[in-house]
């Protein structure tokens, strides 16, 4: 095989640290049953953001607003289950639908214009979905939430329990599929078209490349896997409030991948981990005030780097 | 007589009080080295963003084997055959040469939509980008990211790229802008290397690089053709010494 | 109906006012600052404390508003702001949120989160009725206040040689510098500037909006409404785009209080969705 050949499937390949990922995963299923709440939030955080990594790391834009589509699947799932069936799966067929014909439909709206345009229309719409939601409330409940969600068996055999370990195998298989399904994406060249896409809009065009054809596909895919986070979340925990549309989880979900590292895939899921943990860790301390940490580190991410964050070798000043 | 492969008719485009482009109508014969120059600010670049569709024209209309493709969207204009290297490089920093060459080749085979099997599994690519690599001396650094180059070789790979569209028509804008002399006359050879089939159109200063390489010449002044013709023609027209005379006065 | 236009455009002109600095901050430093919010903040508590707990006339407060903050802004424009103004507008993004939270809560840890009330002076209250319409005094004193401020940065930047420099420093701050122009101080001048006329608009606003820590998060997509419709070319953009958000948000929330916010959110998207550069922005512009 020529050195060309060889490089570019040596990209493709997997490695072993992909691997150890995926085993470690499973393997906290077998071995931290009493943490299977925690871990399915972990999880279900980690999706949300390999969605928003998508569009942010791989097609570089930037959304204020991605937890629209967490939100529509989530209340679609939720709705589904109370009105229609309590089939899981079913719900989270319907959930992903729904987000991705939003997601379809929204991404009209980020063709043109420049970042700003792109932050307000993300920002409106999900403000306007935050709107809807809280003003039909004789369908959503409004304020007080879609409650009462109860969800059937999975695939007719394993009930939700209360400790969430049926929650969490469900949630993780659902990270993996959509893991394996991205990864197939971001190393093909649709992928690479993505990639050439953020870091040079007008070359892409040059070289034949359909910009707006492939906006639409990634925002689409990306609105999805948001859907089924979203769909997890009122799934796993039985109820559906306004809080998923609300800008905080637009911007917890920028700063969970952020904090893993964009444009690799498995920043989200490095950055879900280190997040829900420094988050359980500084709210026991101090519950109120959670926001200002979460602000501080912000700041103090972006002065400092924020490609250093997950390469501690480059703290203490040395080469990039 | 050959045929006209490319051409723009009474071409004009307008913004904001000035006219970059000023009804211009230019033939550009299949297989032809023709070669566009003109003082700064004629209006060349415009033209070429005319031409590949990243500017609308106010009025006028441009056609490839006679059709006409004023309203065609840039990137189907790329997969007609019309292809162009940028000026300043344009090129995507966080991928390798060979990243951005098999993408590039991928979207001239139409496979770039695909997104089940990895770049550069289908085996029209690897030979492809291999060649370009070659040919442009960046073998040595097809894993490197583009950010990491230097300037040298990302001007190299701003022409291959180009190249690897497989263009019928191809609209260079500076191409050896900010390369070393001695580096010069490499890329030159490439471009002189390419197949008779393939029209250049190429924007230049460098006159020694124009009156070696192009067989004609289309003067570009304020937007409009000032002067046309073969190379001798145009190089011994004292019109057009003293429009460059002119402007190396006030210069 | 009068009387909610002439609401409307008292509305918009604050609006127009505590947006301003972020449309200047935009269009010449190309920095996307959504903590704009916290300054105005600043300002209505600059004034609340100072009338609630020094006893301090209101008019007086308004321009100790204007002057704390703007002090606040030329402080954190050299240590923090500048550091940011090349890099990737997700950073900026990421910053300037961060220092929202951090405002908000803090604020919240420091004074609490009851909403603040202003106790406007006597001749500022009550309403003038002429005929049938009945126009708000305190209303009639926020559009002429912000109207002369209006027309007094138009005149700054059409015929001062600050003002000209800032224009210059716009278009292209690699050319100003290399003209002479000490951009960074045009920065922090214009940041500090900016920043204070949030603080004046928060402290105006403070009896009309409300002001409670989570001001600047309530009122933030309204400023970057502002100045996405409005665009950052111009000072006629961005005052008209506040005066449309500003009398469509009032006539909304009247005639169809049940959507709310939701048609102004609507409006937004529609009129950028057409003209992504805003509608009042120099076409082939911004990146």
């Amino acid at each position: 095989m020529t050195a060309v050949a060889q490089s570019l499937r040596a990209h493709a390949a997997w490695h072993w640290w992909e691997f150890a990922l995926i085993a470690a995963l499973l393997v906290s299923w077998l071995l931290l049953p009493s943490q299977a709440l925690l871990l399915n939030e972990i999880a279900i955080l980690a999706l949300f953001a390999l969605s928003l990594d998508l569009i942010l790391g791989y097609a570089g834009v930037v959304s204020l607003g991605h937890a629209a589509f967490f939100g529509i699947g989530s209340y679609a799932a939720a709705l589904f289950a109370k009105l229609v069936m309590p089939d899981p799966l079913v719900g989270m067929v319907v959930a992903v639908a729904a987000a991705a014909a939003s997601g379809a439909l929204c991404s009209v709206l980020i063709l043109r214009g420049t970042d700003l345009t792109r932050l307000m229309v993300t920002l409106g719409v999900a403000s306007i979905l935050y709107e809807l939601a809280n003003k039909l409330d004789w369908l959503t409940g409004g304020a007080d939430g879609l409650q009462g969600v109860v969800m059937g068996p999975l695939l007719g055999r394993f009930e939700f329990d209360l400790g969430g370990r049926t929650a969490y195998a469900y949630t993780l298989a659902v990270l993996i599929a959509c893991l394996l399904l991205a990864r197939k994406l971001v190393h093909s060249p649709f992928g690479y078209s993505l990639q050439a896409l953020r870091d040079n809009r007008l070359r892409a065009g040059s070289i034949g490349l359909s910009v707006n054809t492939r906006l639409v596909v990634v925002y689409t895919v990306a609105a999805a896997i948001a859907g089924a986070a979203g769909a997890l979340l009122a799934q796993t925990s039985g109820f559906a409030s306004l809080d998923v549309f609300e800008f905080h989880r637009s911007a917890e979900v920028l700063l969970v991948l952020v904090i893993g590292g964009t444009g690799y895939l498995y920043g989200g899921i490095f950055g879900a981990i280190v997040f829900k943990l420094l988050h359980d860790l500084i709210s026991a301390w101090t519950p109120q005030y959670w926001n200002f940490w979460f602000g501080l580190f912000l700041v103090v991410l972006v002065l400092a780097g924020r490609e250093k964050l997950m390469r501690p070798w480059t703290w203490f000043g040395s080469k990039a | 007589m050959s045929s006209v492969v490319l051409e723009t008719r009474s071409l004009l485009k307008r913004f904001g009080g000035i006219t970059p482009t000023n009804d211009v109508t230019i033939q550009v014969h299949k297989g032809a080295r023709h070669a566009l120059i003109g003082p700064n600010g004629a209006g060349k670049t415009t033209l070429i963003n005319l031409l590949t569709g990243v500017l609308e024209p106010t009025s006028g209309s441009i056609w490839l084997d006679s059709q006409d493709i004023t309203q065609l969207a840039p990137h189907l204009r790329v997969r007609r055959g019309i292809v162009r290297t940028f000026q300043i490089n344009q090129l995507f920093s966080e991928l390798t040469p060979a990243q951005s060459l098999a993408l590039t080749v991928s979207a001239r085979l139409g496979i770039s939509g695909g997104w089940w099997k990895p770049l550069g599994t289908d085996p029209r690519v690897a030979p492809a980008c291999e060649k370009l690599l070659a040919q442009f001396h960046l073998m040595d650094v097809m894993n490197q990211q583009v950010k990491h180059l230097a300037y040298g070789k990302r001007r190299l790979l701003e022409i291959a790229t180009a190249l690897a569209c497989e263009p019928r028509v191809l609209l260079l804008d500076e191409p050896v802008a900010g390369v070393p002399e001695g580096e010069r006359q490499e890329i030159f050879d490439i471009v002189n290397a390419l197949p008779t089939d393939v029209s250049v159109l190429l924007i230049e200063h460098d006159m020694d690089l124009v009156f070696n390489f192009a067989s004609s010449v289309t003067v570009l002044v304020n937007g409009a053709v000032f002067a046309e013709g073969s190379v001798d023609s145009i190089s011994n027209d004292p019109r057009v010494k003293a429009v460059y005379l002119g402007e190396s006065e006030h210069a | 109906m009068l009387t909610l236009l002439f609401d409307g455009i008292a509305y918009g002109m604050l609006l127009f006012v505590l947006a301003v600095g972020l449309a200047v901050t935009l269009g010449l430093m190309n920095f996307i600052n959504l903590a704009h919010g916290a300054f105005a903040m600043a300002g209505g508590y600059i004034t609340v404390l100072l009338m609630n707990r020094l006893g301090v006339p209101f008019l007086a407060t308004l321009p100790l508003a204007f002057f704390g903050t703007a002090l606040i802004g030329a402080v954190l424009e050299p240590l923090l702001y500048r550091r940011l103004y090349g890099k990737p507008h997700l950073d900026q993004v990421l910053f300037s949120i961060g220092l929202v939270f951090m405002a908000v809560t803090g604020v919240d840890f420091i004074i609490g989160s009851t909403q603040q009330n202003v106790t406007l002076p006597a001749w500022l209250q009550g309403r003038f009725d002429i005929e049938w319409v009945g126009i708000g005094k305190y209303r009639s004193f926020i559009i002429v206040v912000c109207g002369v401020l209006a027309v007094a940065l138009q005149w700054v930047l059409a015929n001062t040689r600050f003002g000209s420099q800032l224009r210059a420093s716009v278009d292209d701050p690699r050319v100003a510098s290399g003209l002479g122009l000490n951009v960074n101080r045009i920065f922090l001048l214009t940041f500090a500037v900016g920043s204070g006329l949030a603080g004046l608009g928060g402290a105006l606003g403070a009896e009309v909006l409300g002001l409670d820590p989570t001001f600047p998060l309530k009122f933030m997509i309204y400023f970057l409404i502002v100045v996405s419709v409005g665009g950052t070319t111009t000072l006629t953009g961005p005052l008209l785009a506040a005066l449309l958000l500003g009398i469509a948000d009032v006539a909304g929330k009247y005639y169809v209080p049940k959507l709310g916010a939701f048609i102004v959110y609507t409006l937004m998207i529609v009129i950028l969705l057409i003209r992504p550069q805003g509608l009042f922005a120099r076409a082939g512009g911004g990146k």
